[in-house]
């Protein structure tokens, strides 16, 4: 019965301008029969469109929602797809933490207002320290200091289009050099955070620093990139410098602020003058890490603001 | 600087290959940097100590899936060019 409503509520639909156009017409020439003896009033039309459903359904394959075959087909599709994403699902677990990923992505619009805020100016901040919540970090929502991802997929995302813009204004653009520019960057992106977790097992710091966080850190500093390169597209060489240097060191500050707290112990990270060579190592890190971040900046956008 | 994925992977292949070809009797001790001084049980291993035990590490673990992707690596160049 649901299949005869349907079949004759879609043919009724089809026809209501059928029928206009017939009666119309009608007076015209009557017995011109354009169409088959479907039409023509609403109460003949209905008991007519049962009569001509099925036949209709079997050849018409248009009417795809109502027939049993598609339907069938569709049934066995639906569950096919639902058993492949099953098995993506589980074999990607194993090999991207997805759980953990999800983390990273828990943020809402405060918290990346007050983050790009911290990014540009991070002096007046005096708290650094993560808040942790029965032995897991707090998610970013509820804690500025936590790192995320979002910041930098964006950041990333943003630098590649503004470095297509900016090299279309040097007339330079064409589609593939949007995908070598964010190849580019993402290999630089790739090395740097090896080049971190390598010499952090050569300095042997006991850190609670994940790999994410570390691709989280090195992304943060496409957002002082794409303010140096709109500010050089929009008022020239010099306001590029000049927002490049202030947004370098911003960064400079904002990463050894961050890291301090992460990778020195605890009396050298309050300040204090802590000797021993072990120490000395991990300020050495933690500034060169640092100080990686103004190159990387510069040796990214040099080339689009010329 | 025009980089790709690709040759990111090259590097990859060509850095360890260079690790894992470092012997270590004929060479690491001839240096000094062979398996004998490097004991110590300390909670401070020291950088050195770090980057043998990285060296070793690479070798021995590295060196079978090396054997595959150097085989996969000359048949692609012998075919592709």
């Amino acid at each position: 019965m649901d299949y005869t409503a349907t079949q004759s509520g879609f043919r009724q639909r089809k026809l209501q301008p059928n029928m206009r156009l017939r009666n119309s017409s009608v007076d015209g020439s009557e017995g011109s029969q354009l169409f088959e003896d479907t039409s023509g009033a609403a109460a003949g039309s209905q008991t007519g469109n049962q009569q001509a459903g099925p036949q209709a359904a079997g050849f018409s394959g248009q009417s795809i929602l109502s027939d049993p075959m598609s339907n069938l087909a569709m049934a066995y599709g639906s569950s096919l797809a639902s058993q492949g994403r099953e098995m993506v699902d589980k074999n990607l677990d194993r090999f991207i933490p997805i759980s953990k990923l999800k983390y990273y992505f828990a943020v809402d619009t405060v918290y990346v207002g007050k983050k790009l805020g911290l990014l540009v100016f991070p002096y007046m901040h005096e708290n650094w320290e993560v808040s942790y919540q029965q032995d897991t970090p707090v998610a970013p929502r509820f804690d500025v200091n936590a790192p995320d991802l979002y910041i930098p997929s964006m950041g990333f995302i943003t630098y590649v289009l503004v470095a297509g813009l900016a090299l279309g204004t040097q007339n330079k653009f064409s589609p593939e050099l949007l995908g070598v520019q964010a190849s580019s960057a993402l290999v630089w992106l790739i090395m740097e955070v090896l080049a971190v977790l390598l010499s952090l097992y050569l300095v042997t710091v006991n850190t609670d620093l994940t790999t994410i966080d570390l691709l989280a850190f090195s992304g943060y500093k496409y957002v002082g990139m794409i303010i140096g390169v709109v500010a050089g597209l929009l008022f020239g060489r010099p306001a590029y410098y000049l927002s490049l240097l202030w947004c370098c060191a911003a960064i400079f500050v904002f990463m050894i602020r961050t890291l301090r707290l992460k990778l020195l112990s605890e009396a050298a990270a309050e300040g204090r003058l802590v000797r021993g060579t072990r120490n000395q190592l991990r300020m050495y890190l933690t500034m060169s890490i640092a100080a990686a971040q103004p190159v990387f900046m510069y040796w990214l956008t040099y080339h689009l603001v010329r | 600087m025009a980089f790709t994925l690709y040759s990111l992977i090259q590097t990859a292949i060509l850095c360890t290959n260079a690790i894992a070809v470092l012997h270590e009797e004929r060479f690491l001790s001839k240096i000094g940097w062979g398996d004998h001084g490097v004991g110590g049980f300390g909670d401070d291993p020291g950088i050195k100590a770090q980057v043998l035990n990285l060296i070793r590490s690479v070798r021995s673990v590295m060196r079978v899936p090396l054997i595959l992707v150097n085989s996969a690596c000359i048949v692609l160049l012998l075919l592709l060019g």
